[in-house]
């Protein structure tokens, strides 16, 4: 009897032992996609996420001593799966969801009154709502380091640089060829503006989900006869482009992609007809990164990894997960010098999030000085960079070919001030004073 | 002018294309009565196992050859474990039994080759020919070209199949009627696995055209699709309909882009190719080709 009280006892405290363990852990979840017509994208992304997060584990045994935990939930890039999925997650873990990255901007406008009111932080890094950059009126959102009307600017500047001065766009015509959705609609109205700004005409041509028949759009794109074409594609939609291009004889380097159209994925499929192609950037190729060789070290090297094929580590969308999940940790790591190296609450990582600052000199100790421009987010701005590069396909890789450069904020912030006062005025939202925020 | 002309022409290049995959589905709708809505991720499986093969290492035609053997197991066991116990069944069966092989091929060969996409170069560059550009100032395309030739042998092969071998009059004799083709010795279940192995084999070609042209994909499995108004204008039992189907949807979606599109906000190719044949089937529901039935009351 006696040594069954023991036993119980022993189990009892194994059991504790075993709760305060989980409870020491943040969840994260990974709602993305990994099948479907734009895996590529997801898997890649997801993949450097999940592996940043394991080797911060490995390395460092989690954030402040805090486990990093995940699961992963399938989207198939689907909005009402989406939802589902953050439904099911945002309770998980000892402290409900930290945040959440939806990799969708058609996801992010379903969640953006959902995170609000459960008080889970929804950051889209590189997509999603461009005015949620405004943190008066959208508090619970975060368009991390670049939105996409900054980049649209950063693009025009570009553009802007080869042909030799901002004076020299007026009368060039451009086109803007666009998955139709919302995110390829995104930028219509910040094209508009710099048109007029700038003297030069754009035509939107829009392409039908999934992309994978182009010829009647770049046969107009022959008829106009464009200096440059702005390509806003994603998945299929990218190397059929670029095909497309080739098929009308239109120079491959006087396309500008956005970021979404300018990974690995868009150009091998599209062979030869990639060559040339430019595309901008929140983040580079490259595995010589200290922070890509630490992902080798504490996580391939011991036989674990999201990615089947290593090859892909240290592409444009594996890079591209990493950024995410430095961008979750360092977020994490502000909180806790806050609130305590413990669990924390999503409203808790919030505050993380609004005050994260992730400077040059730390990057470099992050071992990804030059692999992210550096950040600072605040209430007003939860944009908190906004420059980007441009990088060239040369047929077998991508090369940067540009140093970071800046959006043309004098155009965007009001634009983001306006359109975000609009939406606080629809959904009767009083905005935040700033000024009292600590 | 010149400009209609290739609009017309690339228009009608693309929809020999939508044909190859059209083809798929009339084959096997017309010996078994079953609209195989599985036919896109049967485009998609063959084309990612292809490149697969090929990126071991796999020479051309070996890779094209062990690819058809994989068709021609999957469509033997589509018929075993799908078809065979649903003979009787209503067609509604039939067709749900295919949305689920759909899913069950998507997620099968992602789940053996990835969900990478991948370039697949079968030596056939998507650019202009020269001389036609320079003798008209209009684009067309040689791998255009060469996919309509390859879709026209494809379905002169597949008539003379139908037509003169008596596998082919048996299987018109099981799409007539399956119980009078049963009573006269012709074996449905046989008939049915070549009609599947053949489909298969369209798949194939299909997949590798539109997997050289596009990238082999996930997006892939969404050409079928692009095939249902195909079929609905050509009709579902007959070959030279996809094909005429196809050249119809192809250029007129392509010329509804071009000029209707700018004034009604663009991107109409998408759905234009549904109203142009919900409007045919107030006409003729049965296709251009399609066999008119007559039932007895």
């Amino acid at each position: 009897m006696k040594s069954f009280t023991k036993a119980l006892l022993g189990l009892a405290m194994l059991g504790a032992a075993a709760t305060t363990h989980a409870q020491n852990e943040q969840f994260v979840p990974m709602v993305g996609y990994w099948v479907g017509p734009y895996a590529a994208g997801g898997s890649g992304i997801f993949g450097g996420m999940i592996d940043y997060i394991n080797m911060v584990n490995a390395r460092d045994g989690g954030v402040g001593g805090v486990k990093l935990t995940y699961e992963k939930c399938e989207t198939e890039y689907n909005n009402a799966r989406g939802v589902e999925c953050y439904e099911r997650l945002k309770k998980k873990g000892p402290t409900g969801a930290t945040l959440v990255h939806p990799l969708s901007t058609g996801i992010t406008y379903s969640l953006i009154e959902k995170g609000t009111q459960d008080k889970v932080p929804i950051v889209s890094i590189g997509y999603g709502r461009t005015d949620a950059s405004d943190g008066r009126v959208f508090p619970w959102v975060f368009p991390l380091l670049t939105n996409y009307w900054s980049q649209n600017t950063a693009k025009i500047k570009f553009i802007g640089s080869k042909e030799g001065g901002m004076d020299k766009l007026k009368g060039k015509k451009i086109v803007n060829i666009y998955h139709d959705s919302a995110y390829g609609k995104e930028t219509i109205p910040v094209l508009d503006a710099q048109a007029k700004k700038y003297g030069f005409t754009v035509t939107h041509i829009p392409v039908p989900h999934p992309g994978n028949e182009q010829g009647a759009q770049w046969l107009q794109v022959r008829q106009i006869k464009p200096d440059w074409v702005i390509l806003r594609g994603w998945g299929v939609m990218n190397p059929v482009a670029l095909k497309g291009a080739a098929k009308v004889g239109f120079p491959r380097d006087r396309i500008i992609g956005v970021w979404w159209s300018g990974a690995e994925e868009d150009t091998i499929p599209a062979g030869d007809a990639a060559k040339g192609y430019i595309a901008a950037g929140f983040n580079v190729a490259g595995s010589n990164f200290p922070v890509i060789q630490d992902i080798k070290k504490y996580v391939y090297a011991k036989g674990k990894g999201e990615m089947e094929d290593p090859t892909r580590i240290g592409s444009i969308y594996y890079n591209r997960g990493v950024v995410h999940g430095i961008v979750t940790v360092e977020a994490i790591r502000k909180a806790q010098e806050k609130y305590g190296k413990k669990p924390l609450t999503g409203e808790q990582i919030r505050w993380g999030l609004e005050n994260l600052t992730i400077s040059e000199a730390r990057l470099k100790e992050l071992g990804a000085a030059g692999f992210m421009q550096p950040l600072k987010v605040s209430c007003l701005d939860h944009e908190g960079g906004g420059a980007v590069k441009f990088q060239q396909w040369d047929g077998k890789e991508w090369k940067v070919i540009t140093d970071w450069i800046t959006p043309d904020r004098d155009l965007v912030r009001p634009m983001i001030e306006q359109s975000a006062a609009g939406y606080a005025k629809e959904k009767n939202i009083t905005p935040r004073d700033c000024s009292k925020e600590s | 002018m010149s400009f209609f002309f290739e609009v017309l022409i690339g228009g009608l290049l693309s929809g020999v294309m939508y044909s190859l995959v059209a083809l798929g589905f009339v084959l096997i709708y017309k010996a078994s009565g079953v609209f195989n809505f599985a036919q896109g991720a049967m485009v998609f499986f063959a084309a990612l196992t292809f490149v697969g093969f090929l990126e071991m290492g796999v020479w051309f035609w070996f890779a094209f050859a062990l690819t058809l053997g994989a068709m021609v197991v999957l469509g033997l066991a589509t018929e075993r474990i799908v078809l065979r116990p649903l003979v009787n069944q209503p067609q509604i069966s039939l067709f749900m039994a295919t949305i689920g092989l759909t899913f069950v091929l998507e997620g099968l060969a992602q789940l053996l080759w990835g969900s990478q996409p991948h370039g697949l170069d079968i030596g056939i560059q998507d650019e202009p020919l020269g001389w036609i550009s320079d003798a008209t100032g209009m684009n067309i395309s040689k791998f255009d070209l060469a996919a309509a030739g390859i879709a026209a042998a494809l379905v002169t092969s597949l008539a003379l199949f139908f037509s003169r071998t008596r596998i082919g009059r048996a299987l018109r004799a099981v799409a007539d009627d399956h119980q009078a083709a049963l009573a006269v010795g012709i074996p449905l279940q046989q008939i049915w696995g070549i009609v599947w192995t053949v489909a298969g084999f369209v798949a194939l070609v299909a997949g590798m055209l539109w997997g050289a042209r596009n990238g082999v994909q996930f997006a892939l499995t969404f050409l079928a699709l692009k095939a249902l108004p195909v079929l609905i204008l050509g009709g579902f039992e007959s070959i030279p309909g996809a094909i005429v189907g196809g050249l119809i949807i192809g250029a007129s979606e392509k010329l509804a882009e071009v000029y209707l599109g700018p004034y009604v906000g663009g991107g109409i190719e998408g759905w234009f190719p549904y109203v142009l044949a919900l409007l045919f089937l107030l006409v003729r529901p049965e296709g251009l080709f399609g066999e008119k039935h007559i039932d007895r009351v």
